[in-house]
C-alpha cells in the first residue's frame, strides 16, 4: 500500500494530515498490518487535550493491546466514533480511518515529523 | 502506537511465553517451516520453536475453523511414550486420571500434578497397547516434562519413558468440514473413529496415527506422521479441502478457538500454583486411580473446598480483559484475569479469571481493572461457545 504524500508520519507509525489549524490522526498500513486484526479503539472525548509523543488513546488487535501516541499535541475536535462499531475499517483502509481531529497548538511542528519517502526509509 | 502489555501477556504469540531460547538462530523449526514461509506466514517465536501466528488473519482463519476447516501445525507438541510390563502403573503414577479406565485404541484428557495437586502440565494421554502408552505434552514444558515423567518412571517398575518428539510431526484439521476433506486421503473409516478415539492408516501415502481429538471446541483430527511426511500430507489435506474453503491456521487463531471452546491454556489459566480443582477441573480427575502424584492434597481440597475458583467472563463496559489484569470488588483487588480476548465468532469480549468462590457463580457483576478503569464484567458458565452436534 502506497503511503500518501498528503501527511506526516512518526516513528511510532502514526500519520497525521494537518489542514490549517487542524489535524486528522490515523495508524499507518505498516501499524496495522502488525497489529492484525483491530477489534477495539479506544479514544479520548472531545474537548481533550493530547501532547506530542504522549499516548491519546488504545488499539487492540485479537492478541495484543497497543496505545496510540500523538504526533503533534493540541485539543480533541472531533472523534470517529465509527471506529467503535467497525475497528476493522482500521485494517481496511488505514489511512483514510483517521481517529480524532485535533486543533493543532502550533502547525509548523508538522515539518519536524517524518515524510512519506522518509518513514518508508524508516521500514525498510 | 507502542505495544502497551508485552511485559505480562503470556499468550502463544508472546515471546517470553518459556524461559526456552528465542534469539531468532536458536529457534527450533518444526518439519513444516519452510512451508509455513513459503505461504507468506507471520512467524514468531513460541516456546523456543518458530511458529506461524497467522496466515491470513486470525479473525478468518478462526472463522473458517467454525465454519468449514483450517489446518494447523502443532509438531511443536513434545511426546513420549511409555511402555514396558508395568507401564500402566508408571502411567497412573503420572497422570491425574485413570488410565486403567483407557482401553487401547483410546484417549483421554489429564494433567501432570506436582505432588500438591498443581499443574505441571495438561495433556492428552493415548492408550497405545495394553502396556504402550504415549504423552502428548506442551511444548513449553516439554523438557521439564520429559525429566519429570522419566523420574518416576524410574520408580514404577518395569517400564521406561522415551523422549519421541524428533519421530511425529503433528498436524491438526479442525472444523466441521475435517471428516469430509481427510477421508478422500485415508482408508481408514474416519466415521468409525468415536471422540477421543484414534486408529492406524496411511494417509496420502503416509503411514499416520489419526485421533478424534482437538484443541478449538470442533470435530476434528490430530494426525501424527512421520516428520519427512509432513510436508506432503499438509499438501494434500489443502488440496483435498480447497473447494470446501480449508485454510492453514496458525496459533493466534488456535489461542481464540480454545478460549472460545473454555479450554484452559498451560502458563495462563492453570500452572504450578493453581490445582485442578480450583482450575474447573474436577471432571479429569480418575479418583479410582489411587496411585497418582498430588492425590491427597486434591482429596483433602475436595473434601474442605475450593476458596477460588476460574470462571468465565464476558465483558459487560467496553474493552477487554487481558492476561494479568486484576479482578476488582468495591474497588479491592480480589482475583486476576488468565486469559481474555475479543472473540472473532461470538463478537464479544471474553476471559477467564480466578476469583474468590463468593464471586465464582454464574450472573455475578464483577470489575476488571483495565489499564486503571473499572470494567464491569458479568461471570458466565463455560464454555463459551459449543457447537451443535
Amino acid at each position: 500500500m502506497a503511503y500518501p504524500d498528503d501527511r506526516r508520519y512518526t516513528k511510532d507509525h502514526e500519520w497525521i494530515r494537518v489542514s490549517g489549524d487542524t489535524a486528522e490522526v490515523g495508524i499507518t498500513d505498516y501499524a496495522q498490518q502488525q497489529l492484525g486484526d483491530v477489534v477495539y479503539v479506544e479514544l479520548p472525548e472531545v474537548g481533550a487535550h493530547v501532547t506530542a509523543g504522549q499516548p491519546f488513546g488504545t488499539i487492540e488487535s485479537v492478541k495484543a493491546v497497543s496505545e496510540l501516541v500523538a504526533p503533534m499535541g493540541g485539543q480533541v475536535v472531533e472523534v470517529n466514533n465509527h471506529l467503535k462499531q467497525h475497528p476493522e475499517v482500521v485494517n481496511n483502509d488505514p489511512h483514510a480511518s483517521w481517529m480524532i481531529k485535533v486543533r493543532v497548538a502550533n502547525p509548523g511542528e508538522a515539518a519536524a515529523l517524518l515524510d512519506s519517502a522518509q518513514y518508508q526509509k524508516l521500514l525498510g | 502506537m507502542t505495544v502497551a502489555n508485552a511485559s505480562h501477556e503470556r499468550n502463544p504469540n508472546d515471546p517470553n511465553a518459556s524461559n526456552a531460547p528465542n534469539e531468532p538462530n536458536l529457534l527450533r523449526k518444526t518439519p513444516l517451516n519452510a512451508r509455513h514461509h513459503a505461504s507468506g506466514a507471520r512467524m514468531v517465536p513460541f516456546a523456543g520453536w518458530e511458529m506461524p501466528l497467522e496466515y491470513a488473519g486470525i479473525t478468518s482463519e478462526h472463522m473458517a475453523v467454525r465454519t468449514r476447516a483450517g489446518l494447523f501445525d502443532v509438531s511443536h507438541m513434545g511426546e513420549v511414550e511409555i511402555a514396558g510390563r508395568d507401564a500402566l502403573a508408571a502411567v497412573q503414577r503420572i497422570v491425574c486420571s485413570d488410565p486403567a479406565q483407557l482401553r487401547v485404541g483410546h484417549a483421554q484428557y489429564t494433567g501432570l500434578l506436582t505432588p500438591d495437586g498443581t499443574f505441571l502440565d495438561d495433556l492428552i494421554v493415548y492408550r497405545l497397547a495394553p502396556t504402550h502408552f504415549l504423552l502428548v505434552v506442551n511444548a513449553s514444558n516439554a523438557e521439564k516434562d520429559y525429566a519429570w515423567i522419566s523420574e518416576q518412571v524410574k520408580a514404577a517398575g518395569d517400564a521406561v519413558a522415551v523422549d519421541s518428539s524428533s519421530r511425529y510431526a503433528l498436524l491438526a484439521l479442525q472444523g466441521p468440514a475435517a471428516l469430509d476433506v481427510l477421508q478422500p486421503l485415508t482408508g481408514v473409516e474416519l466415521a468409525a473413529i468415536p471422540a477421543f478415539g484414534f486408529a492406524y492408516g496411511e494417509v496420502a501415502g503416509a503411514r499416520a496415527t489419526i485421533a478424534r481429538t482437538g484443541y478449538t471446541g470442533e470435530d476434528g483430527f490430530e494426525i501424527f506422521v512421520p516428520p519427512n511426511m509432513a510436508d506432503r500430507v499438509w499438501q494434500a489435506i489443502l488440496e483435498s479441502g480447497r473447494s470446501a474453503g480449508v485454510v492453514a491456521a496458525g496459533l493466534g487463531a488456535r489461542d481464540t478457538l480454545r478460549l472460545e471452546a473454555g479450554m484452559r491454556l498451560f502458563g495462563n489459566d492453570i500452572d504450578e500454583s493453581t490445582t485442578v480443582l480450583e482450575a474447573g477441573l474436577g471432571w479429569i480427575v480418575g479418583w479410582t486411580n489411587e496411585r497418582f502424584i498430588g492425590r491427597d492434597p486434591l482429596l483433602r481440597q475436595k473434601e474442605q473446598g475450593v476458596t477460588r475458583r476460574l470462571v468465565g467472563l464476558e465483558m459487560i463496559d467496553p474493552g477487554i480483559a487481558r492476561h494479568g489484569y486484576r479482578v476488582l470488588q468495591d474497588g479491592r483487588p480480589v482475583g486476576v484475569v488468565t486469559s481474555g480476548t475479543q472473540t472473532p465468532y461470538l463478537k464479544k469480549a471474553i476471559g477467564m479469571a480466578y476469583v474468590p468462590v463468593a464471586l465464582a457463580r454464574s450472573g455475578t457483576e464483577i470489575a476488571i481493572d483495565i489499564r486503571g478503569r473499572a470494567a464491569r464484567a458479568r461471570v458466565v458458565p463455560m464454555p463459551f461457545y459449543k457447537r451443535r452436534t
